[in-house]
């Protein structure tokens, strides 16, 4: 009896944590998948039962989506590399007691902390033509034939905007870098010194295998992030020129708020859904296969 | 420490009269009203928030009736706001709608708005009689709409407004044009903006990442070009893009942007970016709507402006400017206050109200025979009411897709990336991909 007791206490305790998760969680979601099959203009009492046809057009016929998703993962694709590389190089420098490290963590740690629509706008006075601070500069170093519209132009605009991301997210993995390189034991690169390993022998055979697990965390992280992209496209391009710098996330909203097709949005948010699923999965496995070679 | 406790007692004993005060309301907006009779509107006027504070003020003491204001701005918070209370229904007894005329028509159908006709007929139709006709029709649904909703009166406008070109004085000097003559044609446009350019000013600034605005430019030719009818048949799909029209429309922009007529990221500019530059007079010209004469006054008290309709750029049919009802309110079909919203509404249209309105928020009333009371400034978007049309009020909307990629098309038209023959037959696939669509959706619900 008093066991049966305890057991119903625990369950009371954990009853509100699940209240909030059944109602915020799973609710909407199963919510959002039940609207992606209506058509639905988000006022009316009115829902229209479509089946799957909005699911048909989101992989079959709108090709502005799969354009926004091909730009993302372009975004996604320079943050995997480039935002990662300088933030793993920045890392091991600040990992080897560089003079001033602490203020260096700082100042790198910064940016992420700012909000995307700030970073944009301050991004946005950076790149004006002609008179923004990097046109100027360009200028200034004899470069007078790069100095362009990076923002409006269309063969410059995602670029630009995925500059900004990286920009803005480096310090994210820098961060994380540096914990898992802290974890790292010294007495393996002290008995490689021993052993007459060089540094990028002593990075290669131990700091790179070690740090698969950070690099797969931050990968996934840095996939997620990108892809979902949208406060510093909101900010600078607000998807323009033309449809250059449209991302899934503008799709949904312009879905949603131009066009009144609530339940298009859906089928939208959850086409992107799996999307980001399959990619994280398949990055997960890629990972996990090197790690256990 | 003995003393310490005792100024520590002393601080605890008056904090919670400090927080009480502070949250209240300042004396001056203090209102202790009968709930029964208390009224809620929502909008997201910060501009006009204090003139419709002190004209709900006015109205309680004078009816013991109390209008009580709450404002969630930005304009897309508000939006948001007004849709999800919609679907939860707990929309205010007054609210805006904002958005195109599908989303009006959708709260309409879904039985939120009041419909306002035997409020605006009484007495030999005095409500109605005071307004606009271009003001009403933007809060109407005419018969035989494509949105299904009963024709008839829905809100209630407070104020009217037109977009049109809005010129630097100053910089005109400058360039040795004639503030006073300014250009009707585009070619005279065009000159003007080599000029203006000579002089080291950019030519014309708006907020083209706002697909409205850069789609506004473009009708307004399409109306001189064509008039009603054929855009009118083109939405409607009897007419393509491919017509030599729209591509003559197409093409008007396309020689604009390669004459330089357009400001440096104008196609990813907001309109508040295209305001703060024009207001810091870098811009010769401004696209812009009347409510942007307040807010170029209010950075910049100095700056000197003109307005012109749109340049000519046909003899078939006069031109146009985009406009009607400015800011507008719908009562709540569904509230029990319904009745008291309409009177507060029909007091707040009435002229001395309005002639308030407009000279404390720089707007035009909504009402006629309010002239005297319109500033200087604004006069000329006034006597640009007579050419005001909107394609919202046209009895066909064009699909949402099309437009998108109509506005899309014009931008790229800017950046020169695309021609306009290109853009007319991209258009044109997207708006007969969109019309398949539609008569498969009307096929499966026939059968």
């Amino acid at each position: 009896m008093v066991k049966r007791w305890y057991t119903l206490t625990n369950y009371l305790f954990i009853l509100p944590a699940l209240l909030l998760f059944l109602v915020f969680g799973l609710y909407p979601f199963f919510k959002v998948f039940q609207l992606s099959l209506m058509s639905w203009d988000g006022i009316s009492s009115n829902m229209q039962f479509v089946g799957l046809a909005n699911f048909v057009e989101v992989f079959t016929q709108d090709k502005v989506w799969w354009s926004s998703v091909m730009n993302a993962a372009w975004i996604t694709f320079l943050a995997l590399t480039i935002q990662n590389g300088i933030a793993l190089i920045l890392a091991l420098l600040c990992a080897n007691d560089i003079k001033g490290g602490h203020v260096y963590r700082v100042i790198f740690y910064l940016p992420p902390v700012l909000s995307g629509i700030v970073i944009g706008l301050i991004w946005k006075w950076i790149f004006r033509y002609p008179d923004g601070i990097l046109n100027v500069a360009l200028v200034h170093m004899g470069l007078k034939h790069l100095v362009r519209d990076w923002l409006a132009d269309p063969k410059t605009a995602l670029n630009a905007v995925a500059a900004v991301h990286m920009w803005r997210g480096f310090g994210w993995g820098f961060v994380i870098f540096l914990a898992g390189l802290q974890n790292i034991p010294q007495q393996i690169y002290e008995a490689a010194r021993v052993d007459g390993a060089n540094a990028w022998q002593r990075f290669w055979y131990i700091t790179v295998p070690l740090m698969i697990p950070v690099f797969i965390l931050v990968s996934i992280l840095t996939i997620l992030g990108s892809m979902q992209i949208y406060d510093i496209i909101a900010a600078t391009t607000n998807g323009g020129p033309g449809y250059h710098t449209e991302v899934p996330v503008t799709r949904i909203l312009a879905s949603m708020q131009g066009a009144g097709r609530f339940g298009y949005a859906c089928a939208q948010g959850i086409a992107f859904g799996l999307i980001l699923l399959t990619v994280s999965m398949l990055q997960l496995w890629v990972s996990n296969k090197m790690k256990r070679e | 420490m003995k003393r310490l406790i005792i100024s520590a007692g002393i601080f605890m004993s008056f904090l919670p009269f400090l927080l009480i005060s502070g949250c209240s309301l300042s004396p001056k907006n203090k209102i202790n009203a009968d709930p029964s009779k208390t009224v809620v509107m929502w909008h997201w006027l910060t501009d006009k928030e204090d003139a419709l504070n002190e004209l709900a003020r006015e109205y309680y003491e004078k009816t013991g009736v109390y209008v009580k204001m709450e404002v969630f701005a930005p304009s897309e918070a508000y939006n948001q706001k007004i849709i999800a209370s919609a679907q939860t229904n707990t929309l205010p007894e007054i609210y805006g709608i904002l958005g195109s005329k599908r989303d009006f028509a959708n709260f309409v159908k879904a039985g939120h708005v009041l419909k306002l006709d035997s409020y605006m007929e009484k007495n030999n139709q005095e409500w109605k009689g005071r307004f606009f006709p271009e003001a009403l029709k933007s809060v109407s649904f005419v018969s035989g709409n494509e949105f299904g909703v009963e024709s008839g009166i829905y809100g209630v406008p407070i104020d009217v407004i037109n977009i049109q070109y809005i010129y630097n004085k100053k910089i005109f000097r400058e360039a040795g044009l004639d503030p006073q003559n300014p250009p009707q044609t585009l070619d005279e446009f065009l000159a003007a903006v080599e000029a203006v350019k000579k002089a080291g000013y950019q030519g014309l600034v708006s907020g083209f990442s706002e697909p409205w605005l850069i789609d506004c430019m473009a009708s307004n030719f399409a109306w001189n070009i064509m008039g009603e009818e054929k855009m009118i048949a083109t939405y409607r799909g009897d007419v393509p893009y491919t017509d030599p029209d729209w591509i003559k429309v197409f093409s008007i922009i396309e020689r604009m942007a390669r004459a330089g007529v357009f400001a440096s990221g104008v196609v990813i500019k907001s309109n508040k970016d295209a305001e703060l530059e024009f207001a810091l007079e870098k811009d010769a010209f401004a696209f812009n709507g009347s409510w942007a004469v307040h807010v170029y006054k209010d950075m910049n008290p100095e700056i000197e402006i003109g307005i012109i309709l749109p340049p000519k750029v046909s003899n078939a049919n006069p031109r146009g400017v985009w406009g009607g009802a400015g800011t507008w309110f719908a009562v709540n079909a569904k509230s029990d206050k319904s009745q008291m919203a309409v009177e507060f509404l029909n007091w707040l249209t009435q002229k001395e109200q309005q002639v308030r309105l407009a000279k404390e928020t720089l707007s035009i009333p909504a009402v006629r025979g309010c002239l005297e009371s319109v500033p200087e400034e604004l006069k000329g978007f006034l006597s640009g009411m007579k050419y005001v049309y909107h394609p919202r009020n046209f009895p066909v909307q064009e699909d949402s897709v099309v437009v998108e990629a109509f506005d899309k098309g014009l931008q790229s038209i800017i950046t020169g990336e695309k021609t306009a023959k290109q853009v007319a037959e991209e258009v044109q696939k997207v708006k007969a991909r969109q019309m398949e669509k539609k008569r498969q959706k009307q096929n499966n619900t026939a059968s």
